[in-house]
């Protein structure tokens, strides 16, 4: 199609997360978990080495996955692969882009590879995906062009809460800059290092530019209804299929409960439906500091 | 006569952008995900989304017989990528990947290959007349085999990428993403025609 179209472009980039929206997105470390994920119902996989939780556990440096894990996922599944690179780690993202992954999270769950920059990814083909805990990160993420963000929650922690208040954090804000005057705009794109154009952009739409689903954190079907209702337009999910003690279970009631977040019947036999118990959770405080993911990246 | 309904099957995809284009073609949407809304509405979209997902969801929530049966029954229907390959007759190469088998296509999946081979390219379509249209392909679809009385309105290299059997319609690409509503008002004639004759 190359030869007459126009590939890479920002509408097809942004155009694939759109294409996702409702859906559930799994966290998968090999082929056979992405078959449980895509049977039941992953509208995408994410291919990684290990699940958040055990990167957590294992500690030292996370890096891109290893390729050949990566390919045999793309060959397992028809829906699309999604990968991992770490912050900042532009030739991993090329890497991932020239053996032909749908989508590249650059993500704050790997150990970041450059404590400033992340990847200018206006540069790249395949569309990126970001985390953001506000509005401030979202709109510096899709200035650097990111097709889709996330709100990043706590990776791994089981726990709910931080995926909660950065999805209010950016509702709100964007609320906010909705309802000022087009004068406090200037002040503001500066306070909050954007581009002023984008800040204007999010006051005329009250909402991002792209596609912002929810991550970290959620284990149950009640917490993606949660989440759905709070305003996350999908559902991101690392440990809670695979660290519960029946992920295809989970991942099925999941997917259900996203798809009828608003109906709590329906979220209800989801979650009747689970036959096992979800990964166990941490308290947010008890993590050491210099473990927080959801610090990586801003 | 009332004033037509287009529903969005609401399972999952992009059904907000499909409402905000019937929106601005002078239509009435409603997103629908249940067999309460499938019997409210006059006509239907199944948007852009994973149609592997979507066919699942459609088995386990019990709207797959409602939906053959008013389709069937002469609802204006349109499928625009995933929507294309839920409506066909089967899938290249996926026998077991179920389809609702009303549109007489044989569709195959990600046809033009995966994400980064996505793109915008203008489309004939005689039957539109005016400018080429917008194509937006992702991920895209194309038709491998057209049953009989089944019309190709549009082709890419070739392959059909957009057809109508009847009540139906199929693109492999996403009218919705665009701003120009030429096919979401073409549909609509369908479903005005449609209502006057019922």
């Amino acid at each position: 199609m190359a030869e007459k179209g126009s590939t890479g472009t920002v509408k097809v980039k942004r155009g694939l997360a759109q294409m996702l929206k409702g859906g559930v997105i799994m966290d998968v470390t090999t082929a056979e978990q992405a078959v449980i994920a895509q049977e039941a119902g992953a509208v995408a996989v994410m291919a990684l080495e290990r699940i958040p939780a055990d990167i957590r556990a294992a500690g030292g440096v996370a890096r891109m996955s290893d390729l050949s894990i990566v390919q045999k996922i793309m060959d397992a599944v028809t829906i699309p692969v999604m990968a991992k690179v770490r912050i900042g780690h532009f030739a991993e993202a090329q890497v991932l882009q020239e053996i032909g992954v749908d989508f590249i999270d650059e993500s704050e769950v790997l150990t970041p590879a450059d404590d400033k920059y992340h990847v200018d990814k206006h540069a790249f083909t395949v569309p990126f995906v970001c985390g953001a805990r506000d509005l401030g990160e979202a709109l510096r993420r899709i200035a650097e062009g990111a097709a889709m963000i996330r709100t990043k929650g706590e990776a791994g922690s089981g726990n709910i809460v931080e995926a909660v208040k950065h999805m209010r954090t950016v509702r709100d804000e964007i609320a906010i800059v909705a309802a000022v005057p087009a004068e406090e705009l200037v002040a503001r794109a500066r306070d909050l290092g954007v581009p002023l154009e984008l800040l204007k952009e999010v006051a005329r739409a009250k909402k991002l530019p792209v596609v912002n689903f929810c991550a970290g954190g959620v284990s149950t079907p009640a917490d993606a209804a949660l989440m759905m209702q709070l305003g996350a337009e999908g559902i991101f999910v690392g440990s809670g299929i695979f660290k519960s003690s029946n992920p295809a279970k989970f991942a099925k009631a999941i997917v259900e409960a996203t798809t009828y977040f608003n109906d709590p019947k329906a979220v209800a036999e989801a979650s009747r439906s689970l036959e096992g118990t979800a990964m166990p959770g941490l308290e947010i405080s008890k993590i050491p500091q210099d473990e927080l993911l959801n610090v990586r990246g801003v | 006569m009332s004033k037509t309904v287009v529903g969005v099957l609401g399972l999952q995809g992009d059904v907000v952008e499909h409402l905000e284009a019937l929106r601005r073609a002078g239509l009435t949407g409603m997103e629908a995900k249940t067999r309460e809304d499938l019997r409210r509405v006059d006509a239907l979209i199944i948007p852009g989304g994973e149609s592997t997902t979507v066919a699942k969801l459609l088995d386990r929530f019990a709207l797959r017989e409602p939906l053959i049966a008013r389709i069937r029954g002469g609802m204006p229907t349109w499928g625009t990528c995933m929507g294309m390959i839920v409506l066909s007759a089967d899938i290249a190469g996926m026998p077991d990947q179920p389809t609702l088998g009303v549109l007489d296509v044989t569709v195959l999946r990600n046809a033009f290959g995966r994400q980064v081979e996505s793109a915008e390219v203008p489309l004939e379509i005689p039957a539109l007349g005016g400018p080429p249209f917008p194509g937006v392909f992702i991920r895209a679809p194309w038709v491998e085999r057209v049953g009989e009385g089944v019309e190709v309105l549009a082709r890419l290299e070739g392959k059909a990428v957009m057809v109508r059997q009847g009540n139906i319609l199929g693109t492999s690409f996403h009218p919705e993403l665009t701003r120009d509503v030429r096919i979401h008002r073409w549909f609509a004639g369908w479903c005005t025609r449609a209502q006057s004759a019922a």
